[in-house]
């Protein structure tokens, strides 16, 4: 027989056999199939994998990440440190644990070894977001919540009541609990009938409130369809993030229970005592057939007779305590269990399984203690199948520490408790520390009103429901401080602090021994606390041994910091809806559907879709790009410009504002007219350029760069409200109102004239260099709608800008490219433009310039007003910095061999006469001039170019200098930047 | 994420808004009167206060106006806002 068969056979022969016949809330009517590990197993809708998994005797899910220790389900919800499983359908999901994942037809599952594996198919599920604002969010269903959440509602407040499991109950829902001498479910299906009912009551269950943050901000994740499989509806987002904002917040989310570290502590069937409670009462799954208990405290006597009660054969409850809880010792004397005081776990057998606890007399020397009491004393062995574990609990106080609430250490607890209120939101209920369920109920009840009153609502107070009553405290005992129960041998290389992280107490005395103290650097030392339960269980313990070994208090040791989110939360889901075409906007002009039309090529200018280039049958980007340049040069092309910045300057100061930010003149600018102006920062450093047409007296427009748009309104917008607020100007973007477009060419004349002049349309534009001079305007209609022509030119060429509303853009766009037939007018994309402007060597603000090169730096002190007294930038020019002969200035350059094309951002040195890189380990570091800024091809030059900064380079024109090009040196010559029509002859036509 | 109280619109979420360094610099009246070395104190130099600090701000996917703030730079908290022809008020 394979051993596969015979696990299966054994699978199958302990199938369903660890069910109680009655009780739990699962729903014993709904069978569902599941496949864990290959096998096929059959739960109940309501169970968990971990809880359908135990029901057939399956403790082991799978193996640990570094030692491949076989581990298994340690507790009963988030907290567990160990299920860690792979849902593999219906759709690939790492890194979940068997405890939180609920079980459905058709989900199949495997153990993971720490490490899961995300899917390699596209998600197809919707992840959204929704916003809530309310008075009062309560975290938790628990008892205290509810109670909250009641008196919240009766008092008309805005509620949300948020909880992270399947229903509502918390503690209440592993217990056997009575309310009013009702069974507290009950209670519990009460209360959450009446939220239900309460108009201005959102309660969630499936949601975790994993994140608070300022102002009463909460973030939330709800599992809507997870738990539905195959089933869940159409439509439906998968998951939903909640963007709460509360005005109040009660923390009501519970306490995790503290394991005691002990040697081969991780065997699967170990788990923490009131997980195995929660596994009876809430699933009805017994946890094991034999159990063993250790406990420090009392609460584990309880997981020990309701075990016993549900028919596990409990053989020993093993307290580290000389005294064990009077009521309890007779509990567990009517029911035969024997009881073992003073003595502790030490270690376990077992292979997959936990087989037998080594019990031997408590060792109270501790882990500092050099020899041990109990070395050469030979453990005594009790078989078992399941060990149950309580070191006490520890207040889910989580919330209240993302929202920088102080922690204090509480001796009696052996745990760290809120130690402020914080302003806006309070804690209540074991989170706090309190127990004991009247005392949680009246607590929550409480904690609302005092919030609700604070926010000056009237309190409708809640009747607390009367809980059984509590043992006498006289007949409990005072819970033990262990973290650790030393191994005999003085081994502690097994036993294990993060089980998830296979990190144990040999790693933490490492970490002591390399000198650490904080708790912030032993867990980046030893990995403790960083796998997905970002120890929920080990956390504490951890700054407990910590202490215990520094011989320190624990409330000097401190916890690490506790960060968002409480539990792991999927990247889908933060994303939300902002993924693909959503991730980011897309802009697009009026044109764009003709450029898909024509094949355009796509270059991504910041948000916009800009044509790059309009490649032929055959062609590639460079002769493409070639012919558009030379169409341009020769004939006529058209470009969509229309992304370029547009700002409305509008009042009596619009002139006095441009005068102070741009570095010439602008007031004086006469209607009709066209400048090119550049803008500095306060330090001198060109921010960005582009041309300004005054369009009337008290109004300019102002065009900026594509990218500078937004940028360029703020600063101006920043300057007028901040520095001259008395200006009488506003300032309104129309980028996305005017399309433009322009027309370039020597034929370009011939094709703005037939289109607006004479015959063309109603007006008749003379479009003569007499009537129509570069570096003006004229506003006139076609077929009644109005359009700008503008005489501006960014490529040395006649042109013209035409520009238009976006929504008659289209057809103003087509009657151009119809009336350019005969010239084979040629669209051209961002490329072209490219070539076009460098070659009349003017910059790109943000290409050729990086914010340390000012406008003398470009060659263009020409339009740095010598007449105003100030503006933005003048005085820097003044500064010594800024004057010195070797700064760094725009060049041209050319590659000798005609043929190399510089690649962008090459970085340039001097001369070498042989024409060799020297050895930076013979000379050193090879002094660097400047760098390439453009480069391309020019269909006009025939032969390739650059622009450049290059130290003194106006100083250098004429000189060789040398590129390492892929360790090669390339010759260039240094030439003025405007390479193309430098006497400005073809501007006219 | 902070609510930040816009002088004109009200709160609103962090995002929404834009910081924009240390308040109450003025831009000199007369640069060209000042030596280098003032003119780079204006440019370059800002305070780096631990604690109270009036800096500026801009709500800029809001009303897309600027404003000033008092807020503490330990614990991030804004103690006040004002318009900018207010003078800075008197915080704890």
């Amino acid at each position: 027989m394979s051993e596969t068969t015979s696990t299966t056979a054994t699978t199958a022969q302990a199938r369903g056999s660890f069910r109680t016949p009655t009780g739990g809330r699962v729903d014993r009517t709904s069978p569902v199939t599941f496949t864990f590990a290959g096998v096929e197993h059959t739960g109940y809708r309501g169970d968990t994998l971990a809880s359908a998994l135990l029901a057939d005797g399956v403790h082991q899910i799978g193996t640990s990440i570094k030692l491949g220790r076989p581990r298994g389900v340690g507790a009963a919800w988030a907290e567990d440190p160990s299920s860690l499983v792979q849902v593999e359908e219906p759709f690939p999901d790492p890194m979940l644990l068997a405890s939180t994942v609920e079980v459905f037809d058709g989900l199949v599952a495997d153990g993971v070894p720490g490490q899961g594996r995300l899917a390699d198919i596209a998600d197809s599920a919707r992840y959204d977001s929704r916003h809530l604002h309310v008075d009062l969010l309560v975290v938790g269903a628990g008892p205290a919540g509810l109670q909250a959440a009641l008196t919240a509602a009766r008092s008309g407040a805005r509620v949300a009541l948020l909880d992270e499991q399947s229903e509502a109950g918390g503690s209440l829902l592993g217990s056997d609990e009575l309310l009013d001498g009702r069974p507290a479910l009950e209670w519990v299906a009460d209360a959450v009938a009446e939220l239900a009912a309460a108009p201005e009551v959102v309660h969630l269950q499936r949601t975790t409130v994993f994140g608070v943050y300022d102002d009463g901000f909460a973030l939330a994740v709800e599992r809507r369809t997870d738990h539905l499989g195959g089933a869940a509806p159409e439509g439906t987002s998968r998951q939903r993030v909640w963007r709460v904002r509360a005005r109040r917040t009660v923390v009501a989310a519970g306490a995790h229970e503290r394991p005691v570290v002990f040697t081969d502590n991780d065997r699967p069937g170990t788990m923490l005592a009131g997980s195995a409670r929660t596994y009876l009462h809430r699933y009805g799954v017994l946890a094991g057939s034999r159990a063993v208990v250790f406990t420090t405290n009392d609460s584990a006597y309880r997981a020990a007779v309701d075990l016993a009660d549900a028919g596990v054969h409990v053989a020993a409850v093993v307290d580290t305590r000389d005294v064990a809880p009077a009521h309890w010792a007779v509990e567990l004397e009517r029911r035969g269990v024997p009881l073992r005081t003073a003595q502790a776990v030490v270690g376990t057998r077992g292979v997959e399984r936990v087989s037998a606890a080594l019990v031997a007399p408590y060792d109270r020397a501790g882990l500092a203690a050099g020899a041990r009491s109990s070395a050469g004393v030979e453990p005594e062995a009790i078989e078992c199948d399941l060990l149950l574990v309580s070191g006490g609990w520890n207040p889910a106080v989580h919330l209240h520490s993302q929202a920088r609430g102080k922690l204090a250490f509480d001796a009696g607890l052996g745990a760290f408790l809120p130690a402020e209120r914080l302003e806006d939101l309070l804690v209540a209920g074991s989170a706090a520390g309190t127990f004991d369920l009247s005392s949680c109920l009246r607590q929550g009840g409480a904690s609302a009103a005092t919030a609700l009153s604070e926010l000056g609502l009237d309190v409708t107070a809640v009747p607390v429901p009367s809980a059984a009553e509590q043992p006498p405290s006289s007949s409990s005992s005072a819970p033990d401080l262990v973290w650790v129960v030393p191994d005999p041998s003085g081994d502690s290389s097994r036993q294990f602090v993060d089980v998830q992280r296979d990190a144990t107490v040999a790693d933490v005395q490492r970490a002591l021994g390399a000198g650490l103290r904080s708790p912030e650097h032993v867990k980046r030392y030893t990995t403790i606390g960083t796998a997905h339960d970002q120890g929920k269980t080990s956390g504490v313990v951890t700054s407990g041994i910590i202490a215990e070994l520094l011989g320190a208090a624990p409330d000097a040791v401190g916890t690490t910091t506790f960060r968002p989110p409480y539990t792991p939360v999927a990247f889908a889901t933060l994303a939300g809806r902002d993924r693909g075409q959503l991730f980011d906007p897309v802009r697009t002009t009026s044109v764009h559907d003709w450029h898909v039309q024509a094949g355009a090529v796509w270059e991504d200018v910041g948000q916009w879709k800009r044509p790059r280039y309009y490649p032929l049958a055959g062609e590639d980007m460079e002769t493409a790009v070639l012919r558009e340049c030379a169409a341009a040069r020769t004939g006529v092309g058209i470009l969509d410009g229309s992304t370029l910045g547009k700002i409305d300057v509008q009042g009596p100061d619009a002139g006095v504002l441009l005068d102070r930010l741009y570095t010439n003149l602008m007031s004086s600018l006469a209607v009709g007219k066209v400048r090119y102006g550049v803008m500095c920062g306060a330090d001198g450093m060109v921010i960005d350029d582009g041309t300004v047409l005054r369009v009337a007296e008290d109004r300019f427009l102002v065009m900026t760069t594509t990218g500078g748009a937004a940028k360029i309104l703020e600063w101006m917008e920043e300057w007028h409200q901040t520095e001259w607020p008395e200006l009488r100007v506003h300032l309104a973007s129309v980028t996305e109102q005017w399309a433009a477009f322009p027309v370039v060419g020597p034929r370009s004349r011939d094709v703005i004239g037939a289109v607006f002049g004479a015959g063309g349309s109603e007006d008749g534009v003379d479009v003569s260099n007499e009537a129509f001079g570069f570096m003006t305007w004229q506003d006139t209609t076609l077929d009644g709608v109005p359009v700008r022509l503008a005489r501006i030119s960014f490529s040395g060429e006649l042109a013209w800008e035409v520009h238009v509303d976006s929504r008659y853009a289209l057809a103003v766009w087509e009657r151009l490219i119809a009336a350019g037939a005969p010239y084979a007018i040629t669209p051209y994309g961002t490329e072209t433009m490219h070539v076009l402007r460098a070659e009349k060597g003017y910059p790109i603000i943000g290409q050729d310039t990086d914010g340390t090169v000012t406008p003398q730096d470009l060659g263009m002190a020409w339009v740095v007003s010598k007449k105003k007294p100030d503006f933005v930038g003048k005085r820097s020019f003044a500064r010594a910095e800024n004057q010195r002969e070797d700064r760094k200035h725009l060049v041209g350059l050319l590659p000798v061999d005609r043929e190399t094309l510089l690649p962008e951002g090459s970085q340039i040195i001097e001369h070498r006469e042989d024409g060799v890189l020297p050895s930076v380990s013979e000379t050193g570091p090879v002094p660097m001039l400047g760098h390439v800024t453009s480069s391309y091809r020019s269909a006009y030059l025939e032969r390739p170019f650059a622009l450049a900064l290059v130290k003194g380079g106006r100083a250098r024109v004429g000189e060789l200098l040398h590129v390492p090009v892929k360790g090669r040196l390339v010759a260039v010559e240094v030439t003025s930047p405007v390479l193309v029509d430098p006497e400005g002859a073809r501007r006219d036509g | 994420m902070q609510m930040i109280k816009c002088p004109w619109c009200g709160p609103r979420e962090e995002v929404e808004y834009h910081y924009g360094g240390q308040a109450h610099v003025a831009y000199p009246a007369e640069p060209a009167a000042l030596s280098d070395e003032e003119w780079a104190h204006y440019l370059f130099f800002r305070d780096n206060t631990r604690g109270l600090f009036a800096e500026r701000w801009v709500h800029t996917a809001g009303c897309r106006r600027w404003f000033n703030a008092v807020r503490d730079t330990v614990t991030y908290r804004f103690h006040a806002t004002y318009r900018p022809d207010e003078p800075r008020p008197v915080t704890a």
